[in-house]
């Protein structure tokens, strides 16, 4: 038995002998071929990915951040100058002829996702809630009380509501807006302040699958809310179509 | 922390040399829940993902500060002490 299994990190199309990249645990990272369907695949620790093993390992945040980085640092390089359809994260074989075994049994369907994406790009739009939702937070004296204390609270949470309410509303407005210039969408949860990091709260997580040439387009809409009162909206991308690479994925 | 409308239309790098700049957090959002899924000769369970969805809080709360130097703890101190001092009176 061999003491390495094989990593696959994207179908892709027209990719030749592939030098100088670095795959997950730094193996070179190589391809195999099957009927013109490429695998981007490189050698991994067995022990490492052991189902056991890899069980605990998620447990483990640098090590699923750190193979989450290498991944996309993989896709991300050849999804710059190739079709590719980057799977999700960790899926290894036993070795390479199983890889091209599933190539071989899955060759429509790959190409089927592969010709969805061809000139596509994945974007990501997070659009937060902005605090106040315009209104200046009142810089309110101290309160004199438990009572009075407990009265601005209640108030403040009042207030929070309501803005949240009317940020969803520009949120569903900027959704409709790129859902029109995209192929396909699709959404993500929305990230806790404490994933995200924002102070802001979160009120729309999404993805779309959008026509390269209507990347202006995208930009000038998103630009257009840039003084919008109640929310603020970010972009993200250009992303290899992770959120777009499932076989079943219908379109929207 | 950036006023409204400082930098938010330039997006985020997605590309190699901007890895760093690619958020964890919009990353595993992807990696996660997306990707062509194939089941491997190696499988991560489905319970084991909702598990590291379930636990992913935590963790990343405790590893941000490495990840995104001096954001998401910095903040959520600054946000208890602003708390507090609400709270105080």
């Amino acid at each position: 038995m061999s003491d390495t299994l094989t990593y696959v990190y994207a179908i892709a199309r027209d990719v030749g002998a592939v030098s100088g990249l670095r795959g997950v645990g730094g193996g070179p990272v190589r391809t195999l071929e099957v009927d013109g369907v490429t695998a981007v695949v490189s050698d991994v620790d067995r022990g490492e990915f052991e189902e056991r093993a890899l069980e605990e390992r998620l447990e483990d945040l640098e090590w699923l951040a750190s193979t989450a980085r290498a991944h996309h640092h993989v896709v991300d390089t050849l999804g710059r100058d190739h079709l590719v359809a980057p799977l999700a994260l960790a899926t290894v074989y036993f070795d390479d002829d199983r890889v091209r075994a599933v190539l071989a049994e899955g060759r429509e369907t790959f190409a089927a996702v592969l010709d969805r994406l061809a000139g596509h790009a994945e974007w990501g739009v997070k659009i937060y809630a902005r605090k106040g939702g315009g209104s200046a937070p009142t810089e309110e004296a101290r309160p004199r009380s438990g009572a009075e204390y407990l009265r601005a609270r209640r108030k403040a949470l009042r207030d929070t509501d309501s803005a949240l309410d009317d940020a969803r509303e520009a949120a569903g407005e900027v959704d409709d807006a790129v859902t029109a210039l995209a192929t396909a969408t699709r959404a993500h949860r929305l990230q806790d302040a404490q994933l995200s990091g924002e102070t802001d709260p979160m009120v729309l997580n999404q993805a779309y699958l959008l026509p390269i040439e209507r990347v202006d387009e995208l930009r000038a809409l998103v630009a257009s809310y840039a003084e919008h009162p109640r929310i603020r909206v970010e972009l993200t991308g250009p992303w290899v179509p992770y959120s777009f690479a499932q076989a079943a994925q219908g379109a929207s | 922390m950036t006023g409204p409308g400082s930098g938010e239309l330039e997006p985020r790098a997605t590309s190699l040399f901007g890895d760093e700049e690619v958020a964890l957090v919009d990353l595993l959002d992807r990696l996660l829940a997306g990707g062509v899924v194939l089941v491997g000769d190696v499988t991560i369970s489905l319970a084991g993902v909702d598990l590291v969805r379930i636990s992913l809080r935590a963790l990343i709360t405790s590893i941000s500060p490495v990840e995104r130097p001096g954001t998401l703890a910095a903040r959520a101190e600054r946000a208890d002490e602003r708390e507090l001092e609400a709270g105080r009176g």
